[in-house]
């Protein structure tokens, strides 16, 4: 596919407006539809694209295997770590009041922060799971 | 107009599903079943729950289609045909749906505001998430504060499938660092240079050999 200039101009002019979109979808899920889950297959979905334009060589070298499998585990870190952190403050496991002097900022907080976690964890996954099917050479052939 | 739009979503979803169980080309499968998810997204859609459209198109639809392609490239195209007929699947799934069908019967009116299940916990957070977590959409207000517990257990239970994942498959990735390669033995001395996207990988399959 190195051939293809439509496809690598496309690919690689999308890839910016598809992370921005992610993150958008991250942080406005608490007003509309989306939310952590969805952020990261997302910014997931960006870099399968240039590995399936550009070939997974020059995608690992700005996003190296051991780096996505590291955010796979840190986000669920993240996620706990909040609630641990709420636990600190006097509060329950993820009871987020206590994050903020006001409650209702404190879930605001909270709520972003156990997201971020998801979204962390997701894209870590998604692009460790797809290195692992792709990186594989086929027994098949 | 909603009931023709859910009409027609059911009667493709149908017809995808009969030529998925018909199909024997993997790849056209693949995308039937990329197809299936998007309709389905588009059924949830009708039924306003958008957050769970969403991730239909997104997992369903996206990711999961790249994941099923890049799995061909490694396991071939082609189903085998069944040696014989499957009479015994056949009669378990017509028991199965029968028994479903039975079971609906039962089941309150579809989207009555009546029903148990809408008066349970959600009057509390259609109600009081307003002040009490301040977020307008209330599907991340209960997915993310009232069951934050969940959500963690989501989190982990996907970080878990990624670590079976690897441990089938290997750490993944053409550079893998050397030595701690599972399988070098895997890997052809020129491979670790050659970039091989899949899709590339799956035309080349999909050429009669």
């Amino acid at each position: 596919m190195r051939e293809a200039v439509v496809l690598r101009v496309a690919a690689k002019m999308m890839t910016p407006f598809i992370l921005v979109f992610g993150f958008y979808v991250h942080f406005h899920g608490d007003y509309g539809p989306g939310g952590g889950f969805q952020a990261g297959v997302i910014l997931a979905a960006a870099f399968v694209l240039l590995c399936l334009v550009f070939g997974m060589d020059s995608v690992q070298r700005v996003l190296p295997p051991a780096f996505a499998q590291s955010c796979a585990a840190l986000g669920v870190v993240i996620y706990a770590g909040v609630g641990f952190a709420t636990m600190l403050l006097g509060g329950g496991f993820l009871g987020y009041d206590v994050l903020a002097a006001d409650p209702e900022k404190g879930q605001h907080l909270g709520i972003i922060l156990v997201e971020a976690g998801v979204v962390v964890t997701v894209f870590g996954v998604m692009t460790s799971a797809f290195y692992a099917f792709a990186g594989r050479r086929g027994a098949a052939r | 107009m909603e009931t023709a739009a859910d009409l027609v979503l059911l009667a493709l979803l149908a017809a995808v599903g009969v030529a998925l169980a018909k199909l024997r080309n993997l790849f056209a499968v693949v995308m039937l079943a990329g197809i299936y998810s998007l309709l389905s997204a588009g059924l949830f859609t009708v039924m306003d729950a958008v957050d769970v459209a969403f991730t239909e198109a997104a997992v369903g639809a996206g990711i999961s289609t790249v994941l099923f392609l890049a799995a061909l490239a490694l396991a071939g195209h082609r189903e085998k045909k069944p040696a014989r007929p499957a009479v015994l699947p056949l009669a378990v799934v017509t028991v199965t749906g029968l028994a479903l069908a039975w079971g609906m019967i039962g089941l309150p009116a579809y989207g009555d505001p009546s029903n148990p299940v809408h008066h349970h916990v959600a009057d509390h957070y259609l109600e009081e998430s307003g002040h009490e977590i301040g977020i307008p959409n209330v599907v991340t207000a209960v997915l993310a504060s009232y069951r934050g517990y969940d959500t963690m257990g989501e989190a982990t239970v996907v970080f878990a499938a990624v670590v079976g994942v690897l441990a089938l498959l290997g750490r993944g990735g053409a550079r893998g660092r050397a030595g701690a390669d599972p399988a070098p033995e895997d890997r052809g001395s020129g491979r670790a240079s050659s970039p091989d996207p899949p899709v590339r990988r799956a035309r080349r399959t999909e050429s009669p050999r």
